[in-house]
């Protein structure tokens, strides 16, 4: 199956050369905040402020899921008198923000990046370390390329098995 | 004859329909597939199926369970009488709320996830690598180590971890006894049988906290228990082995646990964690300007609040989630022409596949998801989260 171990190194490759990473921002402190500096190898693919809007409206989510204030006073001071058990049937402030930034990935995905060829990634699948954008057009290259190289595979390999015939 | 026709046909047209349909033959086989904690790169423990995780070696936590049961027991059996018939029936109750306050807190500390960050999947490692080659030189040097940001005007040196392949958050150190790196990373402590880090620090204040002062509390019951029974006729066998017990093992721990109740006070009150502190980070030892704690909030309120009181972090390591089914044997089962009966072997008997081949090397090979499961993605399990 060296045929197979080619193609996976290609869609290796291919997979690893689709993505971009934007890191985290620490100049702020450990707060989640990802850089809204535009990456190089999304130029030709998404607009600049659109990402630049994209990626300041999910730093505004989680600054409002670590939002140091009232409600979370509340929270914090109510778990601990209860000995913290409200965790197990409480769902938190956090948790609650963290699904609002997933509709909010999905919903950019759908409208905005999907139509582009790009897929943004929920940085919570990354533990929060960085928001990746796949290019899946290697897929369709996935798809063209494997095949353009079975064919020059194929044909060979028809012709010894029918001189082995 | 029509029947076994169609039935021929459907295997073949399974790889061609639109990604739709893939998901859910997927999903099904996913059910069959490991949990991400079975998976897990770190020397942890995991029971319940994923829900509680303590380090590799528990340590001494049945120890100070123990300890903390034993004189309680005593307490209520030889002292609580006593006292409620000589002073107060709310002795028994203070003790009883102390007690359950110290043994939920312990529990949570020792079976919380402390905030384990999962690892770098090899496409991040590969990137960041990737990057530091175009601003480097040579191709063959080792990432740098450190990386330095501006936070609040004071300079932190970010340190790259080669476990974890990378670059640690700020406050984030990597715990050699769990192989994990813990973001804002206290310590590992043995009595817990955990590491102590940003999730379950404030856990960890309060058994401490509610200890020392059940210790307190036991240790002034027995001392008056032991100043009022000079009045009157005793059985000897009560002071000479029960609430002698107590009276030791209390006197013997007050000290120590009202010094690390102190100790963290001071802690929390700064913003500082231990190794910090240790370390002599921001005591401005090692470097003669004045370097004080950038995450500081110069408010002894605000700081306790906020370490004590703040929004509590998700855990970032998904242990319930699944490992997801490799999905690049599936694309190159569809692709390929010739080795079509094994690769439909590989597609439709999708869930062995996992579990024969070692993990590590299963979730390798199929390096990116595919568009098709992402685009239907409603939530964390559904992707590929390498660790």
């Amino acid at each position: 199956m060296a045929e197979a171990h080619n193609l996976q190194d290609l869609q290796h490759q291919a997979a690893v050369a689709s993505k971009v990473y934007v890191q985290r921002d620490y100049n702020s402190g450990t707060i989640c905040r990802f850089q809204t500096k535009f990456p190089s190898e999304l130029e030709a693919r998404v607009d600049r402020q659109q990402f630049e809007e994209t990626m300041q409206t999910l730093n505004n989510l989680y600054a409002e899921a670590e939002k140091i204030g009232g409600k979370s006073y509340l929270e914090g001071c109510l778990a601990c008198m209860t000995a913290y058990t409200i965790f197990l049937c409480m769902e938190t402030h956090y948790e609650k923000v963290l699904k609002k930034i997933a509709r909010f990935i999905k919903e950019q995905n759908e409208k905005i990046y999907a139509p582009l060829g790009l897929l943004l990634t929920d940085p919570i699948e990354r533990g929060l370390r960085v928001v990746s954008f796949t290019v899946p057009e290697a897929h369709t290259n996935k798809g063209c390329f494997p095949n353009a190289t079975i064919i020059p595979l194929y044909v060979p390999w028809a012709l010894v098995k029918s001189s082995a015939l | 004859m029509n029947n076994c026709e169609y039935q021929q046909i459907e295997p073949l047209s399974l790889p061609n329909p639109t990604p739709p349909p893939r998901p859910a033959a997927v999903e099904e086989e996913e059910e069959k597939a490991r949990r991400k904690w079975e998976v897990f790169p770190g020397k942890n423990r995991f029971y319940c199926d994923g829900r509680f995780i303590v380090a590799q070696q528990s340590g001494v936590l049945p120890l100070t369970l123990g300890l903390i049961l034993v004189t309680t027991v005593l307490f209520f059996v030889f002292d609580c009488p006593f006292l409620v018939k000589h002073l107060t029936v709310f002795i028994p109750a203070i003790g009883g709320v102390l007690f359950v306050f110290a043994v939920i807190s312990l529990l949570q500390t020792s079976f919380t996830d402390p905030g384990i960050l999962p690892r770098a999947t090899p496409d991040e490692a590969a990137y960041i690598e990737k990057q530091i080659d175009n601003s480097g030189s040579s191709t063959y040097q080792p990432p740098p180590r450190t990386k330095e940001v501006v936070i609040n005007q004071q300079v932190v040196k970010l340190k790259y971890c080669f476990t974890c392949k990378m670059f640690r958050p700020p406050r984030t150190s990597h715990c050699s006894l769990c192989d994990n790196c813990v973001e804002r990373f206290d310590h590992h402590c043995p009595w817990v049988g955990n590491c102590v880090g940003k999730r379950n620090y404030r856990f960890f204040y309060t058994f401490i906290v509610s200890l020392s002062f059940l210790t307190a509390f036991i240790f002034g019951c027995v001392a008056t228990h032991l100043a009022l029974n000079t009045q009157t006729i005793n059985v000897v066998f009560d002071f000479s082995s029960c609430t002698a017990v107590e009276l030791v093992i209390c006197f013997l721990s007050v000290w120590s646990i009202l010094g690390l109740s102190g100790f963290h006070t001071y802690l929390v009150a700064s913003n500082l964690t231990t190794n910090e502190d240790i370390k002599g980070s921001w005591s401005g030892k090692s470097e003669a300007e004045d370097t004080g704690n950038p995450y500081s909030y110069n408010n002894i309120l605000t700081n306790c609040c906020s370490v004590l009181c703040g929004p509590m972090p998700p855990s970032l390591i998904d242990r319930r989630g699944f490992v997801p089914v490799e999905q690049s044997s599936q694309t190159v089962s569809m692709e390929m022409v010739l080795p079509m009966p094994a690769a439909k072997e590989i597609k439709v008997v999708g869930g062995p596949t996992p579990s024969q081949l070692p993990p590590s090397r299963a979730l390798q090979v199929p390096s990116s998801p595919l568009p098709a499961t992402p685009l239907s993605l409603t939530g964390r399990p559904q992707f590929s989260c390498l660790f």
